[in-house]
This record gives C-alpha cells, structure tokens and sequence, in this order.
C-alpha cells in the first residue's frame, strides 16, 4: 500500500494529464449528431490502437536471444497495427459516403 | 547528448493533439473524414517517431521484425477494411477492436518478468492484462454474434452472480500478486490471463445481438483504458492521451446509446431481455390476424400517395436492399411523391448505421429524417413502407407497461394512414418480443427478402 501511495506520488503529474484528459475527452464527444456514433466509434476504435506504439516499445529493448518474448511481440505489433489501419481505414470508407451528395 | 528523445516527445505531442483535434473534427459532419485523416497522421507519426527516434542499440533482425509485423498489419489491415461490405461494418469495428485488447495484453504479459519491483508498475501491467484481456474476448463474442455465428443469447445459470463472482476475482488476484511476494508469478499471471479471457466471454455471451452496438462500445472503451494503462507504464504521453481519450469518450458515447433506447446501462449488461420469453407468449394471445399486400397493389398505393416515409432497420442491411430503395425513392420522387427516411437512433446494429447505408447508395442526406423531427410528420403521410425494422416502430413500448421496450421512444408509424411492412417472415424481433403493429387494421405485411420484394415493387411501379 505505501508503495502505491509512493508510486502515485512520484507520477502526480500524469495523475493530473489523466484526470484531464477525461474531461477533454467528454467535451469532445458532446452534442455528437447521432448519424456520427458510427463512424466516431470506429474512429474512436482506430486511436486506441495508439497501443500499437507500447508494442514496438517493447519490442525495441528486449534482448535479441528472447525469443519467446520476441514471438508475443511480434503478435503485438501485428495485432496493433491491425487495429491502426484497419480503424482509420474503414472509419474513412464510412465517412467518405456522407460527402456524396445528388 | 542525443536529441532522439526531446525529439520523440515531440513527436508524442503532435499525435496527441491531432487525436483530440480529429475526435472532435469527427463530431461534426462537415468535417468528420478530415479529422479522421488527422488523427490517422498523428498516429503514424507517433509509430515512426518510436521506431527511429530512441537511443537503445537495437539487432537488426528486431527492427525487422518490426518492419515485418507492421507491414503485414498494415496489408490485412487495409485489404480487410476495404473489402468488408458496409453491411458488415458492426462486426469489423468489433474485430478491430479485439485485436487491440489483444496487443495491450500481449505487452503485459512481455513486461511482467521486468516488473517485479515496482507495486505502481505492477499494478499498470496487470490492470493492462486483465482489461485488454476482456477486450479481446468479448469483442470476439460480440464479433460472433453480429456476424450470425452465435446467434442465441446464451445464459448461463444465475449468470449475473457467476459474472459478479468472476470479476471479483480478478479484483482480488490482482490484489494478491501486488501485494504478496514469494510465489511463482508466472503461472498466477497465465492464470490471471486465462480468468480475464473467461470473463470477457460470460460478460458478453447473455448479452442478445441488438445490444451489441452498446457492447462494442463499452468494449472500445475498454480498450482505450488499456492502452492508457500502457502509457502509464512507459510515462508514454501519446499512448496515456490517446487511451485516456477513448476510454472517456466511449464510455459517454455507450452511456448515449443506452439514452436512445431508453434502458439504463445495467440493464444492457445484466440483460432486461431476459423475461422476453414470458411476455412473448402473452404478446401472442393479442395477436389477430395479419393482412398481406402484394407488390402490385403496393406499388398503385404508393403512386398515388402524396407523402411516402420509408423506415429501414437492420433487416435492410442483411438484404443489402439500400440501392433498390434509393431507386424505388427516386421512381416515387418522379412521380411527385415526397419521399423521406425516418431514422430511429438505433436503427440497425449501431447508432448511424443506416445513415452510412442510405449514403453509400446516395441517398440525399437531406432526406434523412431523425425520430424526433419525422414523428409528427406521420399524421398527414400516406404510406409508411417499413423495411426490416420491428422494435423501434413496436407501439407496445409506448402503450404497454409490461414490455421489456416500454418507455423506448419509438417511430410512430401507426399515425400514418397505411402501414406496410416488409419482414422475412413473422418471427420476433431481435428484443424477441411480439409487435402489435402487425396486426394493426392499418397494417399490410410485405413478406419476403428486403432485396427481392423491394427490386418486384420497383419493377411494378416502372410499369405503371
């Protein structure tokens, strides 16, 4: 317990970014016509994959001779790369239908 | 001094506001794909940024891994978003999403032999294992259950308490492996991946398919919660911003969509629908009997209506009727009939899908009309032709207090003068539950595929 109390007080800074950030983030998503929920969702579904960069991170300072480490690695930033591409990408395809117009 | 690292907090910095920047371009319609465009430059500068700017020596074989794995991510990736027609767009979101929940439990279970030490570390890896964990699998789940896979909600015996009982060990085992030392991490780590996993099944498996849209996006949040816990292990400010972001904002977004049905969240997750058997049966004593139309007779009382409102639901997109529908609205139009769409929030398998439906086969946006701004339309329109919906136009949740949709706003078609409506069949809808619409004096069943009714009622209209 008082690690956690030392650890929480070490990273006060990132305690106040997060709290803040979740107040950016609701204001950002207020009064959303509904027709958006859709595409906003899966934009939403593309930056979470910004878990991506905490893959390659990992993979970066592991030891070359690990290699059960490197499989699951390797697996992440697959499966995160996935989520970044695949996101933006079909969040643009339904967004890209809502500027044609007759 | 190498000035990598100032760099790559640079780098952090831009992707984190282009990520605020773009989620709130995307609120708006005008300026929605650009700020998609947006976040998705700041996220490729953030990836580029981690690969080039460190100060690590790093095996080149690594970097080709990397190379390797994002290349190949990035190949799928696109081809598979690309390919997927829009009607299956609900579950690709949700298969996104999974394998998101995946890499942030994949790092963990990478971090956790550096971790021993640190209580605040430890606590960042687990809670990242245990929640992209639940991300991943019940994303999986809801991924099966969109795409018809699983197609019954399935319950377990007493499953709320077995679901209670479950996340409260997870709670409890994360405790023990922070504060208890001396045993072997390693299996109570693998353990508490295969618990999480588990979880993530029983949380979605009782959950019936027309919640899925709320589930995926709880889920995403989730997700989102994730990567931010991942941020906080690295004191990475791009991962922290862009997990935090979506974690807040899909809660709001699922707490939203819970406010368009009208149900509280807890009813979603611990499942209301759970007596629609018993209200199902007594639904069926009210029944009388339903009239059929044929596609001729619709298509002369189509023409010669003044104002047609076409209500498209789910059962459209399964057809993929939404080019037939445009070309039966532009026909009409010719004819001087006013034609309108009326959209009801969760219309479809997601709030918006309709809309992303109808725009793909160009349908004028100006045309779309939201529940609230059609519904005292309906009075003075002639022809309502439902297209594959039930619930959102289902009278009894404004009329009868004992439906599990009582007190959902719905579409009030039964204002307009004829009903008619186009169904596969008279199976329930996906809240399993009788319409009473249906047998309605006013009403008409249009049986048949969306697709194949609908191209016959063009085909007859053309011929008039």
């Amino acid at each position: 317990m008082e690690q956690i109390l030392l650890y929480l007080s070490d990273h006060m800074d990132m305690i106040y970014f997060i709290v803040l950030s979740v107040f950016v983030g609701i204001e950002v998503i207020g009064n959303v016509p509904t027709v958006l929920h859709t595409p906003l969702m899966s934009g939403a579904n593309a930056i979470h994959g910004v878990v991506v960069v905490g893959a390659i991170y990992v993979m970066l300072h592991l030891q070359a001779d690990d290699i059960g480490a490197l499989i699951l690695g390797f697996l992440a930033v697959l499966l995160g790369t996935l989520n970044v591409v695949g996101g933006f990408v079909v969040t643009d395809r339904m967004l890209e239908m809502f500027k044609k117009k007759n | 001094m190498s000035l990598n690292l100032p760099l790559l907090e640079i780098c952090y910095l831009i992707a984190s506001i282009t990520f605020v920047v773009g989620l709130k371009m995307m609120g708006n319609p005008k300026t929605a794909r650009k700020g998609n465009l947006i976040g998705a430059f700041g996220m490729t500068v953030a990836i580029i940024g981690t690969i080039v700017l460190h100060d690590q020596k790093v095996p080149v074989f690594i970097y080709g891994l990397i190379g390797l794995a994002i290349v190949i991510g990035t190949i799928v990736g696109w081809l598979t978003a690309k390919k997927v027609a829009m009607t299956k767009m609900p579950e690709l979101v949700s298969l996104f999403n999974g394998m998101g929940g995946a890499c942030a439990a994949l790092i963990s279970l990478i971090e956790y032999p550096n971790m021993q030490l640190e209580a605040g570390s430890m606590l960042a890896v687990l809670a990242g294992l245990v929640i992209g964990s639940v991300s991943f699998s019940g994303s999986m789940i809801a991924f099966l259950k969109l795409n018809g896979t699983m197609k019954k909600a399935i319950r377990l015996p007493a499953y709320n308490i077995l679901n209670t009982v479950v996340m409260i060990s997870l709670f409890i085992w994360v405790a023990v492996m922070i504060l208890v030392t001396g045993f072997d991490g390693t299996i109570m780590l693998y353990l508490l991946l295969a618990l999480a996993l588990v979880y993530g099944v029983l949380f979605v498996i009782p959950i019936g398919g027309a919640d899925m849209p709320v589930v995926i996006s709880l889920l995403n949040s989730f997700t989102g919660l994730a990567a931010a816990f991942g941020g906080f292990l690295y004191d990475n400010k791009a991962m922290l911003t862009g997990g935090i972001l979506v974690g807040s904002a899909g809660t709001l977004l699922t707490l939203v969509m819970c406010k368009a049905m009208n149900r509280p969240l807890s009813n979603v997750i611990f499942g209301a629908f759970g007596g629609g058997s018993d209200t199902a049966a007594a639904g069926g004593d009210s029944g009388g009997s339903v009239k059929d139309i044929s596609c001729a007779d619709l298509a002369v009382l189509m023409n010669y209506s003044k104002r047609v409102v076409i209500v498209p639901g789910y059962g459209l997109a399964v057809a993929q009727a939404q080019h037939v529908i445009h070309d039966i609205e532009l026909l009409l139009e010719s004819r001087g009939v006013e034609v309108k769409y009326a959209i009801h929030p969760v219309a479809g398998r997601m709030p918006g899908h309709m809309n992303v439906l109808l725009a793909e086969s160009s349908v004028d946006y100006g045309k779309l009309f939201e529940m609230d701004e059609i519904n005292p339309e309906f009075s003075s329109t002639d022809v309502v032709l439902i297209v594959g919906a039930n619930d959102v136009v289902n009278p009894a949740a404004k009329t009868d207090p004992s439906s599990p949709i009582y007190g959902m706003p719905i579409l009030e078609v039964d204002q307009a003068a004829h009903v008619i409506v186009n169904k596969r069949s008279m199976n329930a809808g996906y809240a399993g539950i009788d319409n009473p619409l249906f047998y309605d004096p006013k009403t008409s069943m249009l049986f048949g595929d969306a697709k194949t009714v609908l191209t016959t009622l063009a085909n007859e209209l053309k011929a008039l």
